[in-house]
């Protein structure tokens, strides 16, 4: 309920994060509430020690197909867990349960990474990408609030300069965060819009840009095309800008999101993910299914999840961390 | 990422053209049908589906179908009923037992997926049109598109108003776009409450004799208790005629949760599926109908306020399935198509003769009986994905020139285009009304699809081809490496 009435700004994010605890806390309590007959968690299945027959074992890949795992990565957990039992390694369902942990861990290990802004750039730049309504602006606006706040100095670029009153929508977080929002009308370029903020952001010494771009489906090709002209502009200012391109995926997304990707890397080059909206009842198990193609694709490419979104408080822009991310994957209500 | 077919062919009008003409005769029934003619390979010669023998083929649809992001729970159910209705099914003769197979699991689709239902405006004016949704759904873009498609199309006087006092500038974004389509905006404000803004906007609409009065709404998780507690008030204020629910066409198997919890809390009246124009296979579409049972009203296509179109069941099952609009356009080519033309052809090319002006001209003319080039590649999956250029350069007017170059040329020229000299080509140009570079590319053209009709013939060089046009799509294709 972000920024309704500015003055109970404060006081709402300070009761909030009392009332709300920790990440985990958090990230489980969204779990706990959805749970019903659709779901299952996929903690609950593996509830006390139990035999493990091949019902446990179905119930399981349901389970994680139920979080949007996808079939490939799902058929690998499965095999990897299935081989172990076999060979007697896992007796009951609490070894299952920690060997699971174990296997989901190691899938995401390689998604695990930090956003540094490295102020030798003059200035960072930071693309936003993304499908339309994934939260781009949002995220935007809580990370230039929470990069100010470590001393940074913060340019926003309104690169999306399609949706209506998008531009509102970023000025209104600079203005109630004093940050500057380098802007122009809707319908105008957004490549100008974005290299503009660049030069602005070098002319002002600012640490870093972010740069909020329009939603766009991957599958419209001229979307794209106008996406890599930014990044082509950019560069003719600072030829290693952008430094990062986040793409923007919604917790919510399927499959898609492959495809969502894949595209984008394509037309800019994706150099991190944010998954935003992890308080809904959407889990995003689909990050195993990007892990998993990634690695299929490149083994040595990284595009690590640098934040994850619990929340519309600013504070709610987490940075993405394994442990608990899985641990909430499979929290038992 | 380019398919395989244009990499090597450049993408030339020409490839189209006889992509549009492989898919009619070769891939009918791509993908899918594909993987259970695989499966159903046993089956042929003996007389009916058994359960024995589909055993295989149930699981490579409820993997497709799970693949499509269709919510689990409704994939079971869905694979039961496939299996009872295919049971005793006699194996036609005509179609190979995939394409039958196919047939039936896209009949059962369309029978869940329902009808189009109008919206139900027959109530007292204003009459009230509650939107909800999660965050980004795509509700305000959304409320525009309706107000525009009520004005246009069922001439109503149309106001709006946002109850959305969260998301800095929603209620901006909805008075740009009230503007747009020519809807009156009732303002409000962040400061007020929705219950307030919405008793007052019923006031108004009323006072104003508008007929419809659309509410968008924030954004909201079903699993916060006080927002959904807010929607819920609202709707008991309102007493809307409908209440949509708005859900993102690239949703997983989230969708079912959260169309559960909207529909209990709200009784919704419908579904609208928005942001079905990009390369989703849109399977939350079934999965919001199987669990709520409310009819899905309107897809959203496009970012521009006219991009609503009502419901078609058929293009939705098929896209689910990932045959894009494949059905329609094989019931359209059984009705047009020439089939011994087709066949005559089929065979030539497998006998290894060559493919020659008066086949091309056959191809020219059976499209244009098919409602044309455009009217067809939007039925063909994959096809959205061609570069806009190559796209712009496909028009009806052009198929018809290539066509009357054909046909102001001799009988042995047609068979042997290496005849044409410049003195032909000029005649030619004369007779046709054209120019000589006109003549040449249309020869270039040719020759270019007698390339690819060699590689058609090879065995599986054809499905190599369609693979290559279907990576583009996303689904199942791998992930490149780092391009930059």
């Amino acid at each position: 309920m972000i920024l309704s009435q500015s003055h109970d700004d404060e006081q709402a994010t300070a009761d909030n994060s009392k009332k709300k605890g920790s990440l985990w806390q958090r990230l489980k309590g969204g779990l706990d509430k959805t749970r019903n007959q659709l779901s299952e968690g996929v903690g609950n299945l593996l509830l006390g020690e139990k035999e493990i027959s091949d019902d446990v074992l179905d119930d399981l890949e349901t389970a994680l197909i139920t979080t949007d795992v996808g079939l490939p990565a799902t058929r690998e957990i499965m095999d990897k867990l299935a081989a172990r039992v076999k060979r007697r390694e896992l007796n009951n369902t609490v070894a299952l349960h920690a060997a699971l942990a174990g296997v989901l861990r190691e899938i995401l290990e390689p998604m695990q990474g930090t956003l540094s802004v490295d102020v030798a750039n003059t200035p960072c730049v930071i693309f936003f990408v993304g499908v339309n309504g994934v939260g781009k602006t949002t995220t935007v606006g809580k990370l230039a609030k929470q990069l100010q706040e470590k001393g940074r100095k913060v340019v926003l670029a309104a690169g999306d300069t399609f949706r209506a009153a998008a531009v509102e929508q970023l000025q209104a977080w600079g203005e109630r965060n004093s940050v500057e929002v380098i802007a122009q009308q809707q319908g105008s370029d957004s490549a100008s819009v974005v290299f503009d903020a660049v030069q602005a952001g070098r002319a002002r010494g600012a640490d870093v840009v972010l740069a909020d771009t329009a939603g766009r489906l991957q599958a419209k090709t001229n979307l794209m095309d106008e996406l890599s002209k930014i990044k082509r502009v950019v560069a003719r200012f600072d030829e290693a800008a952008p430094h990062e391109v986040i793409l923007v995926l919604d917790a919510g997304v399927g499959q898609n999101a492959l495809s969502q990707l894949k595209e984008f890397d394509a037309a800019v080059g994706v150099t991190g993910l944010i998954l935003t909206k992890l308080d809904g009842s959407a889990k995003a198990g689909v990050l195993f299914a990007l892990a998993h193609a990634i690695r299929a694709a490149d083994p040595e490419r990284r595009i690590p999840v640098y934040h994850i979104g619990v929340g519309e408080q600013i504070d709610d822009l987490r940075p993405f961390e394994v442990e608990p991310f899985v641990e909430a994957l499979l929290a038992s209500g | 990422m380019q398919g395989l077919y244009l990499r090597e062919f450049g993408t030339d009008s020409s490839v189209i053209l006889a992509t549009v003409y492989n898919h009619l005769h070769f891939a009918m029934f791509e993908n899918l049908s594909d993987r259970l003619t695989h499966t159903l390979r046993g089956i042929q010669g003996k007389a009916k589906l058994s359960e024995d023998n589909i055993a295989g083929t149930l699981r490579e649809v409820r993997m497709a179908l799970l693949e499509a992001d269709v919510a689990l729970s409704v994939v079971k159910d869905f694979v039961e009923r496939v299996k009872t209705v295919s049971i005793g099914t006699s194996v036609s003769t005509a179609l190979n037992p995939g394409e039958q197979f196919v047939k039936i699991v896209h009949a059962e689709l369309v029978a869940l997926m329902g009808t189009h239902e109008p919206l139900n405006l027959a109530a007292k004016p204003p009459v009230v049109i509650l939107m909800a949704g999660l965050q980004g759904a795509g509700k305000t873009t959304t409320v525009a598109k309706l107000a525009k498609y009520l004005r246009d199309i069922e001439k109503k006087k149309v106001a709006v108003v946002s109850a959305d006092v969260y998301r800095p500038a929603a209620i901006e974004q909805l008075q740009t776009l009230a503007g747009e389509v020519g809807a009156r905006f009732i303002s409000s404000t962040a400061m007020e409450k929705p219950l307030k803004i919405a008793e007052r906007a019923v006031k108004d609409a009323s006072n104003q004799f508008d007929d419809v009065l659309i509410v968008d709404t924030a954004g909201r998780t079903a699993v916060d208790d006080a927002m959904m507690h807010e929607i819920k008030a609202l709707q008991a204020q309102l007493m809307p005629a409908e209440t949509l629910f708005v859900v993102d066409a690239m949703t997983g198997q989230d969708a079912a949760n959260t169309a559960k919890a909207f529909n209990d809390a709200l009784m919704l009246t419908g579904v609208i599926l928005a942001k079905a124009d990009g390369d989703a296979r849109g399977g939350a579409a079934l999965s919001v109908k199987a669990i709520t049972n409310k009819p899905i009203k309107f897809l959203g296509i496009g970012e521009k306020t006219d991009a609503l179109e009502p419901f078609h069941p058929d293009r939705v099952a098929s896209r689910i399935l990932g045959m894009g609009d494949v059905l329609s356009l094989i019931e359209e080519a059984e009705r047009k198509v020439d089939k011994k033309k087709a066949q005559k052809l089929a065979s030539k090319i497998a006998k290894g003769k060559k493919f020659d002006l008066e086949d091309f001209r056959d191809q020219l003319q059976q499209m244009a009986n098919m409602g044309g080039i455009t009217s067809m590649l939007d039925k063909m999956p994959g096809m959205n994905n061609i570069p806009a250029a190559a796209r712009d350069q496909l028009d009806d007017g052009m198929f018809k020139k290539m066509e009357a170059i054909i046909s102001s040329m001799t009988v042995r020229e047609r068979r042997y285009p290496d005849l044409l000299n410049g003195s032909r080509k000029r005649r030619i140009a004369a007779g046709s009304g054209t120019q000589v570079p006109d003549i040449n590319k249309l020869l270039k053209q040719h020759k270019q699809m007698q390339k690819m009709m060699l590689k058609m013939k090879t065995k599986g060089g054809m499905a190599n081809m369609m693979r290559g046009i279907q990576g583009q799509m996303g689904q199942g294709g791998g992930f490149p490496g780092r391009r930059r």
